[in-house]
């Protein structure tokens, strides 16, 4: 199951490759702009975080959720929250506490919508989103509709020493596709795993699964959880990123819109929705270049996608890849991912 | 609270659970029937206020901007249905979820760009301006008791033709089982088509009788939208009655609960949903 | 000595109005193969799921080898050792053959809630996986997606999922239909073969391939059980020739 064909798997260590030197060539490309592209990288590298860890529920284990952004935005405002006010936040200290609480929050909501299945969780996730959005919205101690700041970005320090210095807009980019690196190997290890195995099958035929002796609720809640905690390392670096965060980020637009760069990117393949994020972001970016009204592209973009791309670029990469090599017909339906 | 101030909301809260219920009626019509969820069936009780408001504005008159608001609503759902939802009818939830989704954005953007981002009003007709005498110290506005008028009688008038009509035994044996449908010789595709336009036309409806009521502007569907979420999966994804008991229970809600635990006013309404999940995972009347 | 490997107690399971079991006592013998009789919405299909835990049942008790399953959901009584072929083939179509008797063989560790070591690095599983598929005839076809065999493997692969769950009492719910002459026959030919080694309810409405293998027979009727003995009582049973056997010809 899920194994990414070796070409593919090239192509992503250069586009891979390719980001970790911008800044050797950023400057010669983009001259002047070079340090705007980065920070805008920086974003479309954290939103690939976030995509991803939405892989894990609706690609993989086939739970589709309309509330993800909530542990997005959460553990933006747990930063802002735990952070003192003219001080650095220690790392070791904010970071574990922000994934725990989006851990928490996550069993929470997890807890109360594993019951429901298809479109009830659909909804569901979606109202408990949006029940984040306006306790957030309309709080006074987090600044309501304004949101928070947080003024100094935590410091990672080792003793006395400064390990990294997330003032920088260059270490910001760099630990963000660190981060991503990170995440998309901690999945590909989970989908390969006992426990994703699991998955899959909950996702091909729930039934059949509790039928052999799972208890699929647990398995969908520790998906659940754990999607959860990586959404929240996301909300993480962009809250560190911005040094703000407001309720829009835990809307459900947000959710929406990593939804479709799940599906842009093609459901269950991991790597996939990672390229979503790249290609909605830029997308997003050069309509909003030319005019004010780019959310009618992006939502003809969208409706485009289902109709004549469900199985997303990932999707076509794959069976394109398929298509060259050749393989005899035996197990590549197997392998196929579950889109 | 003294008593007029109770029986005051409670007409409050019975008013915005009907409105409510008009609303929903569509969302859970269209999901029951056909098995489509339509997230944008807020922006089309949008769409209806902006309508409201345009023809108002033209005319002067609100009943002019009803006979006229009410076919393009209509209009509008065939057209999307007939293009978009058809596409729609064997893919998965999440499909439906983002083609609508796309569709909101590409709604909410036209809005912008015919009516502008202003907040607009639209003033309550002149004959229903007035307000009634309830007790000494107490009066009703005239406009709301027409709303919940308008809405109980659409209420009753859809309990009707689902019980009682043929096109109303279809509906439902079409929510049962399409192949059965199609055997009698009835047109599932054009009764899908009917569905679809007439569940547009109650959220357009919805959005035109709540303009004079709260004002016009950009985004308002958004709101709507997952409020009756709340209540179509209170009640029961599917069901009438649950969208009615489901819409009354909000209006209950979001009209006593700010009044009695303020803190908690706006996420009241989510964690009655989050109780009667607990309780009844697919819904009260599902 | 005949020793009871579950037994059922006034076993009852109401849909609405419709008593669809009926106060069924029910006896299976270690060993042997007990088929199920009975006409169309007899309750036999409903009766293995309240046997598995699909359905819960309204009334009554289910007692497999001392250990009360009223009540439990399927996962747990899966794992005190009753597995379950369904009537509708009910695999994994996307996944390999390897693949869908790998997941229930898996089944059979401690947990599966380990996220670190790859899951096919598992050798206890891996043996398990191939003996099963061994045992059900699919070895040859084990990389070939569920989805691409033909209905009879289908149903051969549904057998071997539930026999890597390791179970002592097997519960088939009509694994001969929709098969040809030659499918059938290699199925009962499999039966047969399993039947030396563990426990099976049959529910089947092939009367040969009922007659051929089984040791003892219930006939069910509107929810009831009508009678229940060896294939000869049955066959000379005043009663049931009446009640069902009577109007599809008798033998």
């Amino acid at each position: 199951m899920y194994n990414t064909p070796r070409s593919i798997t090239l192509f992503l260590g250069f586009l891979f490759i390719l980001l970790l030197c911008y800044p050797l060539y950023g400057d010669l490309i983009f001259g002047s702009k070079s340090s705007f592209y980065m920070q805008k990288l920086t974003t479309i590298i954290i939103f690939a975080i976030l995509a991803m860890s939405l892989d894990l529920l609706v690609g993989v284990s086939g739970l589709v959720s309309m509330g993800h952004a909530l542990f997005f935005g959460f553990a933006g405002y747990v930063l802002a929250l735990i952070s003192p006010e003219y001080d650095a936040a220690n790392i070791w200290i904010v970071l574990p506490a922000v994934l725990a609480s989006c851990a928490v929050i996550g069993l929470v909501v997890a807890f109360l919508t594993i019951k429901t299945s298809g479109i009830y969780f659909i909804m569901v996730t979606l109202a408990f989103g949006q029940m984040a959005f306006y306790f957030f919205n309309d709080s006074d101690f987090a600044g309501g509709s304004d949101g928070m700041y947080i003024m100094m970005k935590p410091a990672v320090m080792l003793g006395d020493i400064q390990l990294l210095n997330l003032e920088s807009k260059q270490t910001i980019f760099y630990t963000s596709l660190a981060c991503m690196a990170l995440v998309y190997l901690i999945l590909r290890m989970l989908l390969r795993s006992p426990f994703g195995q699991v998955l899959v099958g909950i996702h091909a035929n729930e039934h059949r699964v509790k039928a052999i002796g799972y208890n699929t609720n647990h398995y969908k809640i520790v998906s659940f959880v754990i999607a959860a905690t990586l959404a929240g390392l996301a909300g993480f670096l962009a809250a560190t990123q911005y040094g703000f965060v407001n309720p829009s980020q835990l809307g459900w637009h947000t959710s929406g819109y990593a939804l479709m760069m799940v599906i842009m990117g093609g459901a269950g393949t991991i790597f996939g929705p990672a390229l979503g994020a790249f290609v909605f972001e830029i997308l997003h970016s050069f309509f909003e270049s030319f005019t004010d009204h780019w959310l009618m592209l992006m939502g003809t973009v969208m409706i485009a996608v289902v109709l004549f791309l469900p199985n997303g670029i990932g999707g076509a990469l794959l069976e394109f890849v398929r298509k060259l090599e050749k393989k005899p017909v035996q197990a590549q339906d197997g392998e196929k991912s579950d889109g | 609270m003294d008593l007029t101030t109770i029986l005051i909301q409670l007409l409050n809260s019975v008013q915005y659970g009907l409105l409510l219920f008009l609303i929903s009626s569509g969302l859970t019509l269209v999901f029951g029937i056909m098995g489509v969820i339509n997230l944008a069936h807020g922006a089309m009780y949008m769409i209806g206020a902006y309508l409201a408001y345009a023809f108002v504005e033209w005319s002067g008159s609100f009943s002019v901007a009803l006979l006229l608001g009410i076919p393009v609503m209509l209009v509008v759902g065939i057209i999307i249905e007939r293009f978009l939802i058809d596409h729609l009818y064997k893919k998965d939830h999440l499909f439906q979820v983002l083609l609508t989704f796309g569709l909101i954005l590409i709604l909410n953007d036209l809005q912008s760009l015919i009516w502008g981002n202003d907040t607009h009003g639209v003033p309550i007709p002149e004959v229903l301006s007035g307000s009634i005498t309830l007790t000494d110290t107490m009066q009703y506005p005239v406009y709301r008791l027409t709303v919940s008028a308008i809405c109980l009688v659409l209420a009753l008038g859809m309990y009707w033709v689902i019980q009682k009509t043929r096109l109303g035994m279809t509906i439902r044996a079409g929510a049962s089982n399409r192949e059965m449908v199609e055997a009698l010789g009835i047109n599932v595709r054009t009764l899908f088509t009917i569905i679809f336009a007439a569940g547009v036309a109650l959220a357009g409806l919805g959005g035109m009788i709540s303009a004079p009521l709260s004002s016009v502007y950009p985004g308002m569907g958004d709101s709507v939208l997952i409020i009756c979420l709340v209540v179509v999966v209170i009640g029961g994804i599917g069901s009438i009655k649950g969208a009615f008991w489901g819409a009354m229970l909000i209006g209950l809600v979001s009209t006593f609960g700010p009044i009695l635990i303020p803190s908690l006013a706006s996420v009241m309404v989510y964690l009655v949903m989050a109780i009667v999940l607990l309780v009844k995972p697919r819904g009260l009347f599902a | 000595m005949v020793e009871a490997i579950l037994k059922t107690e006034k076993l009852t399971k109401r849909f609405g109005g419709l008593v669809a079991v009926d106060n069924v006592d029910l006896e299976l013998f270690k060993g042997e193969v007990h088929a199920i009789l009975g006409p169309n919405g007899a309750g036999k299909s409903t009766l293995v799921n309240l046997l598995s835990g699909d359905l819960p049942s309204t009334e009554g008790s289910v007692v497999f080898e001392d250990q009360e399953l009223t009540g439990l959901p399927p996962y747990v009584i899966s794992h005190y050792g009753v597995g379950r072929s369904f009537q509708k083939t009910n695999i994994f179509p996307k996944l390999t053959c390897f693949e869908n008797v790998w997941l229930a063989a898996q089944s059979r560790q401690k947990t599966s809630m380990r996220f670190f070591r790859p899951a096919r690095s598992m050798k206890a599983v891996e043996s398990l996986t191939l003996s099963s598929l061994e045992r059900c005839g699919l070895l040859h076809q084990k990389d070939s997606a569920a989805s691409s065999m033909s209905y009879g493997e289908q149903r051969q692969l549904e057998i071997g999922m539930m026999l890597a769950t390791q179970p002592r009492l097997l519960l088939m719910d009509e694994p001969m239909a929709g098969m040809g002459k030659e499918e059938s026959e290699m199925l009962v030919s499999l039966i047969k073969d399993l039947a030396k080694e563990y426990t099976l309810l049959l529910i089947e409405h092939d009367m040969d391939a009922v007659f051929a293998v089984a040791d003892r027979l219930t006939v069910m009727v509107n929810g009831r059980v009508l009678e229940t003995g060896t294939p000869d009582q049955i066959r000379s049973s005043q009663q049931v020739q009446e009640a069902y056997l009577g109007n599809e010809g008798g033998f």
